[in-house]
């Protein structure tokens, strides 16, 4: 021991290593150059390399979007790309909606705030909803009235006055948030639709993208649970069935899904009953797409569950129900909370597809749009699928940003 | 004493019929395939009723009266033969896409660990757009607003004079055999043999001698000597043929149609972005204990990384892979949206030339399901040739 050869017996929890910013503020300009990028020959021709190939990627890109592109495209079409088709007399009730979802938003920001108090954490919190501010104030910048940014700024209040009500929250209360999500996601869609509201028919843009979204997670995770559970059945028959329906759906592209469910659901119905409309035909394949992945991801989580949590429950005398519904499922699906959210990350970017069959969400009317008489033939393709593009992108990469950071937080992998 | 008291024991406690498991398990499972039954059932009479006439396979016999762009296909051709240049088509696409998204993304995951700083943060910002955005719209982005933006064939881009670009597609080098071509393939097969025997000679005579082995330089020595020889004495049975501009076309090399080019690089620089993430998470999760016991036993960097640190990584990689390789084969099919003739379409446009549907869509999801599960398997071959043994 005292020679500092032999290793202390008890394991001591290992510092988790500093962080790398703090090195690098030390170090002089100088050396961080010829540690990172010139650290050795053949690292040298690399940055030389790559320097001109960003330099010249990065000229292109900038002049594209400063001088090239034709902008006006998008600003005389953002309520389409953002909304499609909705009657515009009826838009005070995607505000309306928009501040319900804030308020969920912000309670649940608020409520997880509470852990951390360090001016640190806080810059971190700030830096990660840097995409998001950034795409709004992209958005806002096409806008050819101030009122968009007011409504937008009031929307953005009610989440800020959310969050500190939800750092007041008592504990009991925040352990019941994921309840207050689906709750708010249901009345946002009442207060579209309720009284009069058009219907999710009449949807369009980025608001048809995100329902579908999460309309499509939402209404799936009921049928990815069952079949998850059914693919661990201990009855052969329902095991066999689960198991088919799974991989048959999971060998098969969506798109010729979408087909076959656009065309044939019609088919199946009783005679005399009205084909749904294409909206509900798509949710309907995209709901019984997702479930048979939800259903792969639920079985990852209920293969992470301890044998000894059914035993005990056994021991305890629970029923083979209760043991499934209160011990290994609660566990199971926070297991898989990370992986849920990736699943979300590809159903945003699979709602696309419905641009195939028709429907103009964002991808759909952002071609639909170059068909206008003032657009039409003029190529201005480039500039519409880009300003497409940057809505995915930040989407796709604040939530992709949310769920590494949740799979930090609950440790998964850790255990 | 316990043996002989078992029965009784038994007999008191049998639970009423509606609670004994085992006739729970029958019945639950009788209930299950019933409902299931009736479900199908219901279902398949509304299908006769509303389409009555159009669950026969009999369709694939008629014509197809589609004209398929790049092959001799005759619109009188029947339309199975359609669906079959569909499937081949997509297999094309689909080979050729995960060879070269494999390339790309094993490159790309390696520089995301690399001790350059501009190298690691190009990889980081080519992963994050890549995978953050949906791939049809890479397709449509890159066939409206890219190669369709391009000059016309009579003002057509010759990069670095070896690719001809224009909006009618890409036309690059190719190789085309001469008379002796068949010939050559043989001597290179020989080549091939040959040099792995060196490679194994060299293995045994380490193993017995301890000498330096170099099996790598003698078998790559023995297969370019023969490969070179073969050439030259076979008097050049492969040339290479550079396209070059003509006028309204373009002469020589192999041309990849405007659509054909925009599918495969947008799938394959998507599916490299995901293949990139798996790469470099396989790498990173090979605990930190192995790396260091490589460097405790005086391994080189080289050593460290071929024989400890990449093959556990690999073992890690290949689910994930096969995946990867499944959706590429899968979002092949989005090349519907911009009139690449493989599988999705050509069956789309045999219902909208009157075939009947339900039949026609068994016959496509039953052609991808064969892709999938020929991948799967193939996965799980190699899945269970790198499963650590005897633990």
């Amino acid at each position: 021991m005292d020679l500092g050869l032999s290793r202390p017996t008890v394991e001591e929890p290992v510092p988790p290593p500093e962080p790398e910013r703090h090195d690098q503020r030390r170090v002089p300009p100088g050396e961080w150059v010829r540690d990172n990028l010139f650290n050795s020959v053949l690292n040298g021709i690399l940055t030389v390399v790559f320097g001109v190939i960003v330099v010249y990627a990065l000229f292109r890109a900038l002049r594209f979007v400063f001088v090239s592109a034709r902008w006006e495209v998008v600003e005389a079409n953002l309520t389409n790309l953002m909304v499609g088709l909705y009657p515009r007399s009826a838009l005070p009730r995607v505000w309306l909606a928009l501040g319900i979802l804030a308020v969920a938003a912000g309670l649940g920001a608020g409520a997880a705030s509470r852990r951390r108090r360090t001016s640190a954490s806080r810059l971190d919190a700030l830096k990660r909803s840097a995409p998001a501010l950034v795409g709004l104030l992209v958005i806002l910048s096409f806008t050819r009235t101030p009122l968009p940014a007011l409504l937008t700024a009031a929307v953005l209040a009610v989440a800020g006055l959310s969050w500190l009500g939800g750092s007041r929250l008592p504990e009991r209360f925040s352990r019941r948030l994921p309840l207050v999500y689906v709750a708010a996601v249901f009345a946002a869609y009442l207060a579209m639709t309720a009284a009069g509201g058009p219907g999710i028919d009449r949807w369009g843009g980025f608001l048809l993208t995100t329902s579908v979204a999460v309309g499509g997670i939402v209404l799936s995770f009921p049928l990815g649970v069952l079949l998850g559970l059914g693919r661990r059945s201990s009855f052969p028959a329902v095991r066999t069935f689960c198991v088919g329906y799974i991989e048959i759906i999971r060998g098969v592209p969506l798109i010729t899904l979408l087909f076959i469910g656009s065309v044939t659901i019609g088919l199946f119905l009783p005679p005399g009953f009205n084909r749904p409309e294409l909206v509900t035909r798509g949710l309907v394949v995209i709901i019984l797409f997702t479930g048979a992945y939800l259903a792969e991801t639920v079985r990852g989580g209920l293969q992470s569950v301890p044998v000894g949590q059914t035993e005990a429950a056994k021991a305890i005398g629970l029923s083979p129900l209760k043991t499934t519904f209160l011990i290994v499922l609660p566990q199971a699906l926070r297991n898989v909370i990370p992986t849920l959210v990736g699943q979300f990350i590809s159903l945003f970017k699979d709602t696309s597809l419905l641009a195939i069959i028709g429907l103009i969400e964002l991808l759909g009317i952002a071609q639909a749009i170059l068909f206008q008489g003032d657009f039409r033939g003029q190529g201005l393709q480039g500039e519409t699928l880009a300003f497409a593009a940057f809505l995915y992108w930040v989407s796709c990469y604040s939530m992709s940003r949310a769920a590494q950071r949740l799979e930090r937080r609950l440790g998964v992998g850790e255990r | 004493m316990a043996v002989a008291e078992a029965p009784s024991y038994r007999d008191q406690t049998r639970p009423p019929l509606w609670r004994d498991v085992r006739v729970l398990r029958v019945g639950g499972q009788i209930a299950f395939l019933a409902v299931l039954a009736l479900v199908v059932l219901y279902l398949y009479g509304n299908l006769t009723r509303n389409a009555p006439g159009q669950l026969s396979f009999a369709f694939l016999d008629q014509p197809a009266r589609v004209d398929i762009a790049d092959t001799d296909f005759s619109p009188s051709q029947p339309i199975r033969d359609a669906i079959l240049v569909g499937f081949i088509n997509t297999i094309r696409v689909s080979t050729v896409g995960i060879a070269l998204a494999l390339l790309i993304g094993i490159v790309v995951g390696v520089a995301r660990l690399s001790t350059n700083w501009l190298v690691r943060k190009t990889a980081a910002v080519y992963v994050e757009t890549l995978r953050n955005i949906p791939i049809l719209l890479w397709i449509l982005f890159l066939y409206l607003a890219v190669i369709l933006k391009l000059p016309r064939i009579t003002e057509a881009i010759e990069a670095f004079d070896v690719i001809v670009l224009s909006n009618r597609g890409l036309n690059v080098p190719w190789v085309v055999g001469g008379a002796n071509a068949t010939g050559f393939l043989l001597v290179l097969a020989t080549a091939l043999i040959v040099a792995l025997l060196v490679g194994v000679v060299r293995t045994r005579r380490f193993d017995a001698t301890g000498q330096p082995h170099h099996r790598w330089l003698w078998g790559a020595g023995t297969f370019l000597v023969i490969a070179t020889v073969g050439y030259f004495a076979l008097r050049s049975p492969f040339a290479l043929t550079i396209p070059e501009r003509d006028g309204r076309g373009v002469q020589g090399g192999i041309r990849l149609g405007a659509e054909y080019s925009a599918l495969l690089i947008a799938l394959v620089v998507y599916t490299a972005s995901h293949i990139a993430e798996i790469v470099r998470g396989s790498i990173q999760a090979v605990p930190k204990g192995q790396t260091e016991a490589a460097n405790a036993i005086a391994l080189s960097s080289f050593q460290r990384l071929r024989f400890v640190v990449l093959p556990q990584a690999f073992r890690i990689a290949v689910p994930p892979l096969a995946n990867q390789f499944l959706n590429l084969t899968k979002n092949s099919s989005l090349a519907t949206a911009i009139g690449y003739f493989e599988l999705t379409r050509l069956t789309q446009q045999a219902i909208a030339n009157g075939s009947p549907a339900p039949p026609a869509y068994l016959v496509l999801m039953a052609a991808y399901l064969s892709l999938s599960l020929t991948i799967s398997v193939i996965a799980n071959i190699v899945n269970r040739g790198l499963a650590l043994e005897g633990r």
